[in-house]
C-alpha cells in the first residue's frame, strides 16, 4: 500500500497526511521516518493533504509533539485518528 | 519541472569541486548573471530609472518605495541594501539615480569599491528629462561593455548560496526543506558560502538553533538577535499572529503553529553544518567560507533582497503552497514536495521532490538533483521565476521616517 501519512519521530503524537483523498473510516498506512517503520491508523475525519492526524488520544492541555519537539498545545480534545489543526490546537508563543 | 536525468546525477557525485561557468568580477567575486542595473536612491527617482531602463535594452531598473528622511539604523540599512545590491557579483555595472547628489554619491562610492563601472546622476537642478538622457548615454556604454564579458570556469568554493522558504506547509518540513539541508551538508565541506535567515520563523526551535552555532559566542549572538526580534513582535502584536505568522497559506497547507513552522524551516540547514556567524540584515559575511545566519524578516521578498545585498548570487527556495517569488539580481530556484502544487503550478517549480513523500526518491538523491539544478542555473539556465519576470525587490524598513 502507498504511504498515506508520514511521522517524523518515534516520540511524535501527530502525523502528516501526504495524499489528497483521505476519507473518514479509512485505514491508513503511515511511514515512521525515524527507524524507517510502518504504522497503521484509522482516520476519523476527511483530512486534507498536509494536515495532521492524531496518533494518540489528545486531551485539552496536552503538548503536541512533532519532529520529536513541542509544537503547541491542545485546546479541544482530539481522539486518535482525528484531524488536528487550528480548531483544536494553538501555539504556546505570542 | 526540471527533473534531472539519472546520468547527470551520477556526474555531480563524481566531481568533487562542482565546476560551473560564472563571471569573475574585478574584486575576484563570482557571479552567475551579468546584469547592468539602474538603481534609484529613493522613491522619487524610480520614474527616471525606469525610463533609462526602457531606453537602453539589456539594463534593468530596480524601483523601490523608500530613501527619504530615513535616519539611524534604518538609514544605514537602506544604504547597506542599495550598495550591497550594486556590489553583488551578478551585477556587471550600475547607474545610480537620486533626487540630490549627496546621498547619490554615497551609493556610488560604496559600489565603486568593487572596481566595477558605476556612475551617479542627480535630478534636482536638471529635471527628469536631462537626467534620463545623461544616464541613458552612460547606461548604453555600460551594457555594451558588459555584454562582451565571458563566462569562465569557477568552482563551488567561489559560490555564495542563500536559502529561505515561503508559503510553507507540512510537506516543506518533510521533504523540500530537508532537500536543501542535504545540499548544504554536501557543499559546506566543499567550501561554499551559504546563508539562511528568518529570525521570527525559528520561534520554538531556538534551543535547537543554539546547538548548531559554531561556538558559544555565535550562539549568544544568535540569541541576542532572536530575543530582540521577539521583543519587537511582543511590542506590536494585537493577537497571537495567526494568519500573519503562520500565514493563511501556511494554515491552508496544514501548519498550525509558529513552532511547527519553525522546525520545518530549521530543516534547511541539514544535520551536520554549523553556522559560523550571525549577520545583521544585508551584512556581508566576513568570517570566511561556511554557513551564516542572517537576522531577517520571514517575508520572502524582504529576506531574499537582504541576502542578495549581502552578496549571495543564487537562492534556493522551498515552497509548499506555491510562493511565486523572484529577485531581480539573484536567481531564485524553487522546489516543492507538495504534489498538488507541483501539478497545479508547474511553471513556478524548478524541482519537484514530491517523490520523497511517495518513497520513490530518497533525500540523498533529492539533494543531488538540487545540486544539479543549481549548477545548471549557475551556468545560465533561467529559473522559472526569471522566465516569468518575477523581480521582487523589497527594502526592509525598520521604523517610520523622520
Amino acid at each position: 500500500m502507498a504511504t498515506q501519512f508520514i511521522v517524523h519521530d518515534k516520540k511524535d503524537t501527530v502525523g502528516v497526511i501526504v495524499v489528497e483523498d483521505v476519507k473518514p473510516g479509512a485505514t491508513l498506512e503511515g511511514w515512521l521516518m525515524e527507524g524507517d517503520g510502518t504504522v497503521k491508523l484509522k482516520a476519523l475525519k476527511a483530512i486534507p493533504l498536509g494536515h495532521k492526524i492524531a496518533l494518540v488520544d489528545l486531551k485539552k492541555g496536552d503538548t503536541v509533539l512533532k519532529y520529536g519537539h513541542d509544537i503547541g498545545r491542545i485546546v479541544a480534545d482530539a481522539k486518535k485518528g482525528d484531524h488536528v489543526h487550528v480548531h483544536n490546537m494553538k501555539t504556546k508563543r505570542w | 519541472m526540471a527533473k534531472a536525468p539519472a546520468v547527470i546525477k551520477k556526474r555531480t557525485r563524481s566531481v568533487g569541486k562542482l565546476p560551473f561557468m560564472g563571471y569573475r568580477r574585478e574584486n575576484g567575486r563570482v557571479g552567475i548573471r551579468n546584469h547592468v542595473i539602474v538603481l534609484p536612491l529613493d522613491d522619487l527617482s524610480n520614474a527616471a530609472a525606469e525610463a533609462v531602463a526602457n531606453n537602453i535594452k539589456g539594463t534593468m531598473a530596480l524601483p523601490h518605495a523608500y530613501g527619504r528622511l530615513q535616519f539611524g539604523e534604518d538609514l544605514a540599512l537602506h544604504f547597506r541594501t542599495l550598495i550591497g545590491t550594486g556590489c553583488n557579483a551578478n551585477v556587471a555595472a550600475v547607474v545610480v539615480i537620486g533626487i540630490e547628489p549627496g546621498w547619490t554619491a554615497r551609493v556610488v562610492d560604496g559600489i565603486a569599491k568593487t572596481g566595477k563601472p558605476v556612475q551617479g546622476f542627480a535630478i534636482e537642478g536638471n529635471g527628469d528629462l536631462r537626467t534620463i538622457e545623461a544616464a541613458s548615454r552612460v547606461a548604453q556604454q555600460f551594457v555594451m561593455w558588459a555584454t562582451e564579458k565571458q563566462r569562465e570556469e569557477c568552482t563551488i568554493d567561489e559560490l555564495w548560496v542563500s536559502t529561505k522558504c515561503g508559503e510553507s506547509d507540512t510537506t516543506s518540513g518533510l521533504a523540500s526543506c530537508p532537500t536543501v539541508g542535504n545540499l548544504i551538508d554536501k557543499i559546506d565541506p566543499m567550501g561554499a558560502t551559504t546563508c539562511f535567515g528568518e529570525t521570527s520563523e525559528l520561534t520554538g526551535a531556538e534551543t535547537e538553533m543554539v546547538k548548531r552555532a559554531l561556538n558559544k559566542n555565535v550562539a549568544d549572538k544568535f540569541m541576542g538577535v532572536f530575543n530582540a526580534y521577539q521583543g519587537m513582535i511582543e511590542r506590536y502584536k494585537t493577537d497571537d499572529l495567526s494568519d500573519s505568522q503562520p500565514t493563511k497559506g501556511n494554515i491552508a497547507g496544514g501548519l498550525t503553529t509558529i513552532e511547527e513552522k519553525a522546525f520545518g524551516n530549521f530543516q534547511k540547514i541539514g544535520h551536520k553544518t554549523k553556522y559560523v556567524d550571525v549577520l545583521g540584515p544585508a551584512e556581508m559575511p566576513a568570517k570566511g567560507k561556511g554557513l551564516y545566519f542572517m537576522d531577517t524578516s520571514s517575508a520572502a521578498a524582504e529576506c531574499v533582497t537582504l541576502q542578495a545585498a549581502a552578496g549571495f548570487v543564487v537562492h534556493l527556495f522551498p515552497t509548499g503552497q506555491g510562493n511565486v517569488i523572484g529577485n531581480p539580481i539573484e536567481p531564485v530556484i524553487k522546489l516543492t514536495a507538495n504534489p498538488k502544487t507541483a501539478r497545479l503550478m508547474p511553471e513556478h517549480i524548478d524541482l519537484d521532490v514530491s517523490g520523497i513523500l511517495r518513497r520513490e526518491m530518497d533525500l540523498d538523491e533529492a539533494g543531488d538533483r538540487l545540486i544539479d539544478v543549481m549548477i545548471r542555473v549557475c551556468n545560465g539556465r533561467y529559473t522559472c521565476a526569471e522566465a516569468l519576470g518575477h523581480r521582487e525587490f523589497v527594502m526592509t524598513k525598520l521604523y517610520q521616517s523622520a
